[in-house]
């Protein structure tokens, strides 16, 4: 600009202020970062701790041991298999039956389905104590004995809602046309879904099955109730906190958080591989 | 697939088409001739996209019939007849690239490997996107993207190519290249062409038949400049450009020209051009049609009025009149420069002349106003039916 010279400098005031203007929306996001990953990065560091007592709540000296040996607590390690095995199930029940509920939630009108989006929502509304207690009451009724088939159930149950909500809301956001346009393109009904409608809706079923996982993992209230003598690793974690919680619970936990983050990274680079590609 | 030379006409037989009390589609009987591009004009709403998507199999007919050639295809699913469509928003595939977008309908068909790709790399040539076949839809302009709707759906050389309102959706500038781009490329594949649009200038630039749509029936159909010329009812007149229309009453005949007594003077119509020879009759004439009258005209229709408006727009003026003919329905003149810029201010009176061979006559109870209302459309309407 020519006229450069010519404009008053600009007051340190005027700077400073214009610096925090600038600057806020990233203080701000940076501020909120911290604030979430604060606790995993407490929980990651005493994983290293080597605990002076019971409690591992004070840091007392850096050790590997924990990582070292994880099954120090045989117990705790089958919890942990349990759970990963209860999640898997009812996360791939859930997946499937709740697309099949979106699909037809979205595609079809039928008697009862203003009914139907009702009841998914509820178990989402319900507070878990009073899903945990009545169902609890259900399996009790119908002689079911209490254990990994009546926790896996009862995570079916729950984890569908979310499910439904996550795919019918991929679904409704797909623009109609295109299947109109595969049919068009002398696509039948059943290679429309295979070529066009399933690629489309794949991330949605995916957040979903992701959402199933980690809500089957660590629920604690629901299992509580309809768990029998069966001890799932938040049941354990529950039951150690009041011992002392030992570290391999931590190298766990550091574990889920870098495993699940890892996971994240390779699906963002293979996308931006395909991309390029 | 089209049989090597003969391409198929298509017919609509009386077809109708409701969505519950409402009549998208009134008992229309069309032919659409093989190889031809056929435009259906018409304001939102009047059933164009209907009858297009019922061509497409999109929709089923509530009654009638679409035969192409001698088959009936009135039930036949969308992927069983040979006729591909360009949607207005392009619905290309997003997670494929534009190759295998192109490629899309070859595959369903079962073309393989090296077929497919000399197919799609050919029809990539024609639209003039080869460079670009390996990007996705989302990192394409408005105008590559519905260059790839048209490569899509003509790989696969149907016998018929729908268009729906294929342009709305570019701006102007674009909108007059793709214009030439497909009447280019029509006129290479043969193929028969049926475009659906509300612009009537789009229609009448690209076209070789126009058919005008309104509430669900054909009003006039015919080659543009024809129906420019001669229209047949005040909707066309006043949709398919601009019209000046005036009351009258038919008192007699001089040879083979009518006699319309209209407020402020006698007009004269040849009766070649007259819906009717007794009786009242809506009188018409093209705006451009008009010019300011020097004294020396002889045989010419005449209108005086007062001028409400004078816009200088360089090549043309335009005036607007008040008349005797009807105060609420000021008269629209373009007259040429063709002798320098006249001086003519608002207020003035000036009277107009135009040839009796221009002059229109349309039936009597006709509506001056229909067709008027849409004028001001914007092109980038939706269709909302």
């Amino acid at each position: 600009m020519s006229t450069k010279e010519a404009a008053p400098r600009p007051s340190t005031w005027h700077r400073t202020s214009r610096w925090i203007r600038n600057h806020l929306v990233v203080a701000y996001g940076l501020a909120a970062l911290f604030y979430l990953f604060l606790p995993i990065a407490v929980v990651f560091a005493f994983s290293f701790n080597k605990p002076a007592g019971r409690q591992n709540s004070t840091w007392n000296q850096f050790s590997l041991d924990a990582w070292r040996n994880i099954c120090f607590d045989p117990s705790m390690c089958t919890a942990v298999g349990l759970s990963l095995r209860i999640a898997l199930i009812a996360t791939t029940i859930a997946t499937l039956l709740g697309t099949l509920i979106a699909f037809a939630l979205v595609r079809h009108r039928f008697r009862g389905r203003a009914l139907t989006n009702l009841l998914i929502f509820l178990p989402m509304a319900t507070p878990e104590v009073v899903l945990g207690s009545s169902l609890l009451a259900l399996f009790l009724n119908a002689g079911l004995p209490l254990g990994p088939v009546t926790i896996t159930i009862a995570h079916i149950m729950f984890c569908i809602s979310f499910v439904v909500v996550t795919v019918k809301a991929r679904l409704q956001g797909m623009d109609p046309r295109l299947e109109e346009a595969a049919g068009d393109l002398y696509a039948n009904e059943r290679q429309t879904f295979r070529y066009v409608t399933l690629p489309l809706v794949a991330p949605g079923i995916a957040a979903a099955a992701l959402l199933s996982f980690s809500l089957s993992f660590d629920d604690y209230i629901i299992t509580n109730f309809n768990s029998g003598s069966t001890l799932t690793f938040p049941m354990y974690i529950w039951g150690a906190a009041l011992r002392g919680i030992p570290p391999q619970v931590n190298v766990v936990g550091s574990i889920m958080f870098f495993g699940s983050l890892a996971i994240v990274l390779v699906a963002q680079l293979a996308g931006r591989a395909r991309r390029k590609a | 697939m089209a049989t090597a030379g003969r391409i198929e006409d298509l017919h609509i037989v009386r077809v109708t088409k409701s969505f519950g009390a409402f009549t998208a589609v009134d008992d229309l009987t069309l032919t659409i001739p093989g190889g031809s591009f056929f435009a259906l004009l018409g304001p939102s709403g009047c059933g164009k996209t209907t009858t297009l998507r019922m061509v497409a199999g999109l929709e089923e007919p509530t009654a009638g019939q679409i035969l192409l050639g001698d088959r009936d295809i009135t039930t036949s699913r969308p992927y069983q007849r040979s006729i591909n469509t360009v949607f207005q928003s392009y619905a290309l595939f997003p997670h494929l690239d534009v190759f295998e977008n192109v490629a899309f309908g070859l595959r369903r068909r079962g073309v393989k490997g090296d077929d497919v790709t000399k197919q799609v790399t050919s029809v990539l040539e024609l639209v003039e996107l080869a460079s670009l076949a390996r990007r996705k839809p989302g990192q394409l302009s408005g105008g590559q993207q519905q260059r790839v709707a048209v490569a899509r759906a003509l790989v696969n050389r149907p016998d018929v190519l729908l268009l729906d309102e294929p342009l709305g959706a570019l701006d102007l500038k674009l909108r007059r290249q793709m214009q030439i781009e497909l009447k280019r490329i029509q006129s290479e594949v043969g193929t028969t062409f049926i475009h659906v649009t509300h612009d009537q200038e789009e229609a009448m630039t690209m076209a070789d038949t126009i058919a005008v749509m309104n509430a669900g029936v054909i009003e006039q159909m015919g080659a543009p400049a024809e129906m420019y010329d001669l229209p047949k009812t005040a909707f066309v007149a006043n949709f398919l450009g601009q019209s000046n229309l005036v009351q009258g009453q038919i008192t007699g005949q001089e040879g083979d020209l009518l006699v319309v007594r209209v407020p402020g003077g006698d007009v004269r119509v040849p009766v070649s051009r007259s819906a009717d020879t007794t009786g009242s009759l809506v009188v018409g004439v093209r705006p451009e049609k008009l010019r300011v009258a020097n004294g020396n005209e002889a045989n010419v229709n005449r209108v005086r009025g007062r001028v409400l408006d004078v816009s200088f727009i360089g090549v043309s003026t335009q005036y607007t009149l008040e008349t005797p003919w009807d105060p609420e329905r000021p008269v629209t003149c373009f007259e040429q420069n063709d002798e320098g810029a006249p001086d003519v201010k608002p207020g003035d009176t000036l009277e107009l002349v135009w040839e009796y061979a221009y002059t229109f006559g349309l039936d009597g109870d006709e509506d001056l106003e229909a067709g008027t209302q849409f004028l001001g459309e914007s092109s980038t309407d939706d269709e909302d039916e």
